[in-house]
């Protein structure tokens, strides 16, 4: 048999450019991706045969997700390259992908788990109501589909994407009601010097808001949001909210994209057996994680957004610096020149990484204002009051002693989408801090799993 | 508030053995320290399947899961919560001509010991439980049996004895047991030291490590039961099912809560260990269990399963527990190795344990789960696993 490869889990910027990397050795390494398209999410592709052009699509990052696709595609027949295929579990060394219900065991020599991020969430009463998207899937539905979440939109939470999701429902064309921006203007004047680290895209954010204000799109900062209205049967239909001053409004809306920057995808490094480490700038968990792309197991590397919420340039450097660490610990000679530029060109994207921290803070008291009846997780319909009523009356202050007595983060998404908020629902209802609570065990199936799956038999 | 480090009665391990122990010799007003490496009910005890099943058990075990039977009944009167506590049923299914002989046989030999189980005829399973594949052709019901949420119950016993007075410690792994003069002492990992006449150990997997420190070394194996959960569907199910089989692999089990989801397990085991706090699992269990499900209940296999998880459980080699008497030691008690079937039977182990250390005799047989079975060269004959 074979001596087992290296696999790459993730198509996006970092995983396209860890695959240069071990081509360029001499590998041919095994690319895993759940979506149909390379690309990942930043740069996701339209389906074959859709028209868009790039300017359209990735505005001024039209060039960068013209050449991350353009190596992609060179690199495709010295891949081993499986589209739409799940990476479900890991166990002793190898990597279970399941595709079309086939599931196979692939042994790797080394992993490099460049699994991206997802949109990093709060609950505000009513989120449940259709109509609400998260700003990804916002963008998904523009991107991928050329399709609007709805007739009147509302953008509402904070962070980059708020703003670069806006500007390009902008210009599709889209009915924007508002962009509501939890963060402060002056979290965002004390970050300016940590933001200067990357002048253009400090530029380029600047004018997203010049742009939609001009359009006579409402942009105001420091909101707080109330509850999302509407009903069951027809979905969304406001939003309420205080603004700065603290004066209440109403705004009419039929869709809301919502989300709080990001949160790393780390399923399957903590499958892997990762150590993790908590960031107290963020209030999150991230997978322990070297400059170089090492993580604290042998043999498996973290790179991109699934590691550390660098963006797609920061995620493209990472997939390199990933790859040429795996090749040197199999034994392949690499460029220590190259490794410490790639590192130093890290060092800056970190500096803009906390200057968007500063920017646009996760707004962590929110979660300790929620009403009782605000429903944390939406998968298990759990409410806010539920658990506060495990950690108060049944002493769980810890994030999967909650889980077990709550079932919030028991659903589908695995606590995706609630992890972030509940966790602090239960630090401030135990008076502990947020670290002491833990964070959700990885379980696999990564995503949900099918009875139909079978052994592929090879 | 007081916090001592003296008690009359010392507890190792807090799963629904210690814990429901520790909450009865509270009635009994006898004083009570526990000590729990991590959280209370978190190891076997909580990550089980779940099953409230008498139907099954070893006819020795029996009198004790009757009277586990009686406590579960009382949960919500003796704890305040039911730990949701179905009591739809527990289902035997047979494949085959043998297996539904099987069913027949333990079916009349239980009912010496007040258990009543329906048979079903293939007809009646197929009216009853429509549901269920074609290869099932007879079935076996105790009706009083069922199901209940295994994260919930042991903690419940464990905050039902603190709120009692017991000192219930958590996070509080123990490094040495010994016994000076009268007194047993634990030395945890933290430098505290606790003292009591009377011990038991009920720390499941790790029971093995407790009992070679008295000099009472058992060939306990250290196994991982594999469970998953589905999404939820319309509930149609009832009660708890498994397939009364002869090997491993068609052992499947498979419940419906409330809400919806199905939980399923069995099919396989991994070589757990002791020393990681979790359990790992093993995908192609996941696939084996797959694959049963196609046979027992077709109509879950639409679904998707969305969290799989194991546990570490303690398997003795004649696949019944250790409980009861040290056989070397006055003041030391026994109750751990329930070899994946402890759940049940926690409620009545506690229960009897607290009367016993409490009153020092109880009318409930336990002998067959003496220590002592184990002090001789010759031991039990392996015997076979039961759904």
């Amino acid at each position: 048999m074979a001596q087992p490869g290296v696999i790459i889990i993730g198509a996006g910027p970092a995983g396209v450019r860890a695959a240069e990397e071990l081509v360029a050795a001499g590998l041919r390494p095994i690319v895993i991706d759940e979506g149909r398209r390379d690309g990942g999410q930043i740069y996701r592709r339209q389906p074959e045969h859709f028209t868009r052009s790039y300017e359209s699509l990735y505005g001024s990052e039209a060039a960068r997700a013209q050449a991350v696709h353009r190596s992609f595609d060179a690199l495709r027949d010295k891949i081993d390259y499986r589209p739409e295929t799940l990476a479900w579990n890991i166990s002793e060394g190898h990597l279970h992908v399941v595709s079309d219900h086939r599931t196979e065991k692939l042994p790797y020599s080394a992993l490099v788990v460049c699994s991206g991020a997802t949109d990093r969430l709060m609950p505000v009463p009513g989120w449940e109501l259709s109509g609400v998207f998260s700003l990804g899937a916002s963008q998904i539905a523009l991107k991928s589909q050329g399709c609007s979440i709805g007739g009147r939109v509302v953008f509402l939470g904070s962070g980059p994407l708020l703003y670069l999701v806006a500007m390009q429902y902008l210009k599709a064309g889209a009915n924007i009601a508002a962009v509501l921006d939890t963060s402060r203007l002056r979290h965002q004047i004390a970050a300016l010097p940590k933001l200067l680290a990357r002048p253009r895209l400090l530029q380029q954010g600047l004018s997203y808001i010049a742009a939609l204000r001009k359009a006579g799109v409402p942009v105001l900062s420091g909101i707080t949001p109330v509850s999302i209205g509407g009903s069951a049967e027809e979905g969304v239909t406001g939003l309420s909210y205080r603004d700065a001053g603290g004066a209440a409004h109403t705004l009419a809306c039929d869709a809301i994209a919502l989300g709080y920057h990001l949160r790393p995808e780390t399923q399957l490094a903590d499958l892997a057996g990762c150590a993790f480490r908590y960031d107290d700038e963020t209030r999150q968990w991230f997978p322990q994680v070297s400059m170089e792309g090492r993580s604290s197991v042998a043999n498996v590397y973290l790179a991109g957004d699934g590691a550390r919420i660098l963006g797609a340039e920061g995620a493209e450097n990472a997939g390199r610096l990933a790859a040429l660490s795996a090749l040197a610990d199999l034994g392949h000679a690499t460029d220590a020149g190259r490794v410490a530029a790639l590192g130093r060109e890290q060092a800056r994207m970190e500096s803009f990484r906390r200057g968007l921290v500063q920017a646009f803070p996760w707004p962590a008291t929110q979660a300790a204002a929620l009403p009782d009846d605000t429903i944390v997780c939406r998968c298990e319909c759990i409410t806010a009051g539920e658990l506060r009523r495990v950690v108060n009356d049944m002493g769980a202050h810890e994030a999967n002693r909650a889980k077990a007595f709550s079932r919030v983060g028991m659903g589908r998404c695995q606590g995706r989408y609630c992890a972030n908020a509940g966790a602090e629902i239960i630090a401030h209802a135990a008076g502990v801090p947020l670290e002491r609570v833990g964070r959700l065990r990885g379980q696999a199936p990564v995503k949900p799993l099918s009875f139909r799956t079978r052994e592929e038999q090879s | 508030m007081s916090n001592p480090t003296q008690a009359d009665v010392l507890i190792i391990g807090g799963g629904i053995m210690g814990a429901s122990t520790a909450f009865f010799l509270r009635q009994r007003g006898v004083s009570v320290i526990l000590l729990e490496r991590w959280l209370v009910g978190q190891q076997a005890s909580g990550v089980n399947f779940g099953n409230v099943r008498r139907q099954g058990r070893f006819l020795s075990q029996l009198p004790l899961a009757n009277r586990a039977h009686r406590v579960w009944l009382r949960l919500p009167e003796l704890l305040g919560e039911d730990a949701e506590l179905v009591r739809a049923g527990h289902l035997r299914c047979a494949y085959g001509q043998e297996g539904a002989d099987r069913m027949e046989v333990y079916a009349r030999e239980a009912r010496d010991y007040g258990l009543n189980l329906e048979l079903l005829s293939t007809a009646a399973m197929r009216s009853r439980y429509p549901f269920l594949g074609p290869e099932v052709i007879a079935g076996s019901l105790s009706a009083e049996d069922g199901h209940a949420n295994p994260r919930l119950a042991a903690p419940a016993f464990g905050r039902a004895a603190a709120r009692a007075g017991a000192h219930i410690h958590e996070n509080t792994e123990v490094k040495s047991l010994s016994k000076d003069g009268v007194d047993f002492r634990a030395v945890c990992a933290d430098g505290r030291e606790f003292t009591a006449p009377v011990m038991l150990v009920s720390s499941g997997a790790w029971g093995a490590k407790m009992s070679a420190q008295f000099n009472e070394p058992v060939p306990l194996v250290v196994r991982g039961p594999q469970m998953a959960v589905t999404e939820p569907m319309p509930y149609i199910v009832g009660p708890s099912i498994g397939v009364a089989a002869t090997t491993l692999e068609e052992t499947l089990y498979f419940r419906q809560v409330k809400r919806g989801n199905i939980v399923m397990g069995g099919c396989g085991r991994s070589n757990s260990t002791t020393e990681p706090r979790t359990a790992p699992v093993l995908p192609e269990h996941t696939l084996t269990q797959f694959k049963q499900m196609a046979r027992l209940a077709p109509v879950v296999t639409k679904l998707n399963i969305i969290r799989v998880w194991s546990g570490v459980e303690g398997y003795m080699p004649d696949d019944l527990p250790v409980m009861g008497p040290s056989a070397t030691t006055p003041g030391l008690h026994y109750a751990f190795g329930f070899c994946g079937a402890g759940f049940q039977i926690g409620p009545g182990v506690g229960e009897t344990m607290a009367e016993l250390i409490a009153t020092g005799a109880t009318d409930t047989p336990i002998a067959p789960f003496s220590i002592a079975r184990y002090a001789t060269p010759a031991q039990a004959p392996v015997a076979q696993a039961a759904a």
